[in-house]
């Protein structure tokens, strides 16, 4: 049941990855990463990292993907839907990712993983909130603050300049 | 169960997807977009690790929550730029923002 489950997101979420890159219009392109990223967490489910799954929906298609449509919309007429899609190099990169994949799946399918399957523990998310105000607290605040830098200069960069 | 080594092969098909669109895509939010794709990827393998090697420590979610984190800011910067050189330039055409080329 569980391998069917994993079979039929992973393959929604590929193709929806595939769709994101070959689609002609951006807006379609963007509609087809909402796709990827609900696939995401589905195998997140499937992994029992609800709380990341949860994350995922609210951070990836809740607001980064409404950000990717503003943009798209705020940048449409530009690009006039009958330009090409990818630049003159797109052969030699779909032939370096098509390797990539090979030498990544060799190494994967050879390597003898320490797999030690063991049962999530039942305070798992209790667990993960107490690390992140104990051992984990500086990167938990330097999180933070590359938040607060991130929003700063987003709002500076976009902002209309007056002149 | 699913074998790990599963996951690990979506994880690497979904990064050479995003590693072509990032490289290839001529439109910078489609750029945005390819990048998006990696990083989930990697968040894909720091899951399945966390749940198949070291389940009793959360490292692995920890590690993910921190990509994201990242990723969000990313994306945040990213499409501020995209819209000011949009402003500026009339384009969003990588091939034609080309200002700093030596």
């Amino acid at each position: 049941m569980q391998q069917v489950m994993f079979i039929v997101l992973s393959l929604v979420t590929l193709a929806a990855a595939l769709m994101v890159v070959i689609a002609r219009s951006m807006f379609r392109a963007a509609l087809w990463l909402v796709l990827t990223f609900f696939g995401i967490a589905g195998l997140f489910i499937l992994l029992h990292a609800e709380f990341i799954a949860v994350a995922q929906v609210l951070i990836y298609v809740g607001a980064i993907s409404t950000l990717i449509i503003f943009a798209i919309m705020l940048s449409r007429g530009v690009m006039d839907p009958d330009a090409r899609r990818f630049n003159d190099q797109w052969g030699v990169v779909a032939g370096f990712g098509a390797v990539l994949f090979v030498l990544l799946a060799a190494v994967v399918t050879r390597t003898r993983w320490p797999v030690a399957l063991a049962d999530v523990p039942a305070d798992a998310i209790q667990r993960l909130g107490g690390d992140f105000v104990g051992s984990y607290v500086i990167p938990f605040e330097v999180a933070s603050v590359l938040l607060v830098v991130a929003m700063i200069g987003a709002i500076i960069i976009a902002r209309e300049q007056e002149s | 169960m699913v074998p790990l080594t599963w996951y690990l092969l979506v994880a690497a098909a979904l990064f050479c997807i995003g590693a072509f669109g990032a490289l290839a895509r001529r439109n910078a939010v489609g750029v945005l977009m390819g990048i998006e794709l990696m990083l989930n990827a990697v968040n894909i393998n720091l899951i399945a690790f966390w749940r198949y090697v070291g389940v009793t420590q959360m490292t692995g979610q920890l590690f993910a929550i921190f990509v994201i984190t990242v990723a969000a800011a990313e994306a945040a910067v990213g499409l501020a730029l995209i819209i000011s050189i949009y402003r500026q330039r009339s384009t969003v055409n990588v091939e034609e923002i080309d200002t700093m080329k030596g």
